[in-house]
């Protein structure tokens, strides 16, 4: 039998690795979307360029323009005359925010009167006008603060002193390509497998091979093994990457990582392989593995925090094996995540394997009859 | 005969042909499932997910407040953050009892009021309070981090407040943001995911088509026919360029009108914009058919080059003022990049010339520099 499986694995190998674009289209892209995503996919926001308008001509209103203008995340600030300006410069999308200092700011600071600054900002973006929003509060709580730090003295000399674990100086990278580990496997393995049948199914020999003395669990598992080889292969690639060209530290237990990422591809290529059952075409496998694969990006944690989502959405994505993988990964690259808490993550994607290729095997054989 | 009537009827009968292929492609894609699912059932999932779900708008955070010892002068300390609209505080004595749940992921953040700082604080000398984030997600560490310091806030104002003293000097800040006051991801994700979708039936499904002819064999011979090369074009484009039309008008009207989001630009200039949009997109569907001729080579070049890219490099998700010079320079690459500009301002804004007219220029450069490639790529070859 190990004789039969090893040369269905050959076959369905070289099905994918035999012709040289084939192979380029295998190793290439991977590599490129790893360093192109790795910048890009970032929630930081930078280099934004903001309008201020200054109605107040005091000294307070100059010094609390001078602290946006001395701000890193604001690279150009450009200086409004009048309100009317306001519009044009928000709607052009050439200012993220309008900051807008009243003529009483000064007076009003002066007379110990709460003061108030406005800020126009594009709701286009409400992501990063959200973030922006937060940067442009906290420098004028700062300002007030430090104002008022004579009145301030009789209070208890508190202080708030933030530390972040796991990535101390909140580096994006850290969080983003470890993510792509996930991401990407999860590309490849699926599209391979998916198209691995559908293949056969559209050239006619998938009937050829149905006639042969392979039994039908043989079938599947040369259809998965290549997948599970490939992705693993990947994997192993963007692992490197990380710890070598990204520098993210890895903090646990690679054997735990691989653990999981064996289980992981199992349960993509489950549902590689529930696809090309429901597919007769190849066209149909791989639209087919989009309609899986956006949701299950989308509801993973990697574009935007699970905990965001309402109770019941969380409930869904549980069932998604990407979400568990995420949680599993930055767990053991960041958190030297224990192995009790890994294997929480890991039984859930283990069941999903269960399931998927276990659906996928009935339907096969009732299409065999 | 001048030549001017001996081309007519060929003009008719060229108009016949390109109408009866358009008519056998307009018949595939109604026969197979997987264009339905792709052109129909996608883009409600979409927009369902951005609808419910998935959003960049901070929902209650779960935080753990770690108290040694509860004194009167706490008890206004753990109110501020009890009663903070981004916290979910779960209360202990002893940090040890929760450094396990962030770990897991299942907190976000601790605050420490350690027994020495309460002792501190009431000395008069520096006490200093602890807060400590999930770093492993570094954007919702940074929001702990942030709403830690508005909560501790609130309690200090109290406090003057208390003692009857003010605090004056703060300045509060009045946000406004225009177009979206709700701040309501989904208004700017709905739009952007019409991109998605006509990236994936423009590119992806029309690469993958024209892909399992030249597989077969069966366009080298449609090649071979009397119909033109531009016939076989149009032939395929039309009926894919309808189906990606009609999937961006179902995205749009079920987003307006089922899920409330707003339309404030002109529907004749989101047809003009969707429409040059679309013709790059079929037309490097068809580019990536004609080189790869083979449906696996062809779906992966799809994803690499249209499909991820207008999802990570066109300002969809991520912001691309935020990223390096190098990436930014790429991202003028990415035709869905200026779409998704067109789109979310006719979307949130209205008309505004200063970003439609430029974006619009852009995708009229993409689609002609596409469709020539495509024009001289696309020849019967015997190899």
């Amino acid at each position: 039998m190990w004789g039969r499986l090893k040369a269905l694995f050959v076959k369905e190998l070289l099905a994918v690795w035999a012709d040289p674009r084939s192979r380029m289209v295998l190793i290439v892209p991977p590599l490129v979307q790893l360093a192109i995503f790795a910048f890009a996919a970032t929630q930081e926001v930078r280099n934004v360029s903001i309008g201020v308008l200054n109605q107040d001509s005091g000294l307070a209103s100059r010094e609390l323009v001078a602290r946006f203008e001395g701000s890193p995340t604001f690279t150009e600030v450009e200086q409004l005359e009048h309100v009317g300006e306001i519009r044009g410069l928000i709607d052009s999308q050439d200012a993220l925010m309008v900051l807008h200092v009243g003529p009483e700011f000064s007076r009003d600071l002066e007379a110990g009167e709460p003061a108030s600054v406005q800020a126009i900002l594009d709701g286009r973006k409400s992501n990063a006008a959200q973030i922006v929003g937060g940067y442009a509060e906290s420098i004028l709580s700062e300002f007030g603060l430090e104002r008022s730090h004579e009145n301030a003295q009789a209070l208890p000399s508190t202080s708030l002193e933030t530390r972040h674990w796991y990535n101390p100086n909140l580096d994006p990278q850290w969080f983003t390509v470890p993510a792509l580990l996930g991401i990407l496997t999860m590309l490849i393995s699926l599209i391979v497998t998916a198209l691995s049948v559908a293949r056969e199914r559209e050239m006619g020999t998938f009937d050829q091979l149905l006639v042969s003395p392979y039994r039908s669990v043989e079938i599947l598992i040369g259809k998965t093994a290549p997948a599970m080889f490939i992705g693993l292969a990947e994997g192993t690639v963007i692992v490197l990457a990380s710890v070598f060209l990204f520098r993210v530290p890895l903090s646990g237990s690679l054997a735990l990582l691989y653990l999981a990422m064996i289980v992981y591809i199992t349960a993509i290529v489950g549902v590689g392989l529930l696809l090309s059952s429901l597919s007769s075409t190849q066209q149909q496998a791989i639209l087919g593995a989009f309609v899986f694969l956006v949701p299950a990006v989308l509801l993973s944690g990697f574009a935007t925090p699970i905990e965001n989502m309402p109770d019941w959405l969380q409930t869904v994505t549980l069932v998604n094996p990407v979400r568990h993988f995420l949680d599993i990964i930055h767990g053991v690259f960041l958190k030297d995540m224990s192995p009790k808490t890994v294997l929480s993550f890991t039984w859930p994607m283990a069941a999903i394997a269960v399931v998927t290729l276990s659906a996928a095997g009935v339907l096969f054989q009732k299409r065999l009859g | 005969m001048t030549s001017n009537v001996d081309h007519s009827p060929d003009r008719g009968r060229r108009m016949r042909r390109v109408l009866a292929l358009i008519r056998k492609e307009l018949i595939q894609i109604v026969r197979d499932p997987s264009s339905v699912l792709i052109a129909g059932v996608l883009p409600l999932i979409l927009l369902f997910l951005f609808s419910y779900g998935v959003s960049f708008d901070a929902n209650e955070l779960a935080v753990g407040l770690v108290l040694e010892e509860r004194t009167p002068e706490v008890e206004g300390f753990v109110q501020s953050f009890t009663s903070s609209p981004y916290f979910d505080v779960t209360v202990v004595r002893d940090r040890r009892e929760i450094e396990d749940e962030l770990q897991s992921g299942r907190l976000k953040g601790l605050v420490v009021l350690g027994q020495d700082t309460i002792e501190e604080a009431a000395r008069g000398g520096p006490a200093p309070i602890q807060v400590i984030t999930d770093g492993s997600e570094p954007n919702t560490a940074q929001f702990v981090a942030n709403y830690a310091r508005g909560a501790w806030q609130v309690w200090r104002e109290q406090q003057a407040f208390n003692r009857g003293g003010d605090v004056g000097g703060l300045v509060a800040f009045e946000p406004r943001y225009w177009f979206n006051p709700e701040l309501e991801s989904r208004n700017y994700l709905v739009p952007g995911s019409v991109a998605i979708i006509m990236t994936l039936i423009g590119t992806l499904l029309t690469a993958l088509v024209v892909a399992r002819e030249w597989e077969r064999g069966t366009m080298e011979a449609l090649l071979s026919t009397p119909v033109g090369i531009v016939e076989v074009i149009a032939g395929k484009l039309v009926p894919y360029f309808l189906l990606g039309m009609g999937s961006m008008m179902l995205a749009t009207f079920v987003g307006i009108f089922a899920f409330g989001v707003p339309f404030r630009g002109s529907f004749v200039l989101l047809l003009l914009v969707s429409s040059v949009f679309l013709v790059a997109a079929l037309a490097l569907g068809l580019l990536i058919s004609t080189v790869t001729r083979n449906q696996y080579q062809a779906s992966q070049v799809a994803v690499i080059s249209a499909f991820l890219p207008a999802f990570l490099l066109s300002g969809f998700v991520f912001e691309i003022g935020s990223m390096p010079s190098v990436i930014q320079a790429i991202t003028h690459l990415v035709a869905a990049r200026y779409f998704i500009a067109c789109l979310q301002t006719l979307f949130l804004t209205g008309n505004i010339a200063s970003v439609i007219v430029p974006n619009l220029l852009a995708l009229a450069v993409f689609a002609v520099l596409l469709v020539a490639l495509v024009a001289r790529n696309t020849k019967p070859t015997l190899d």
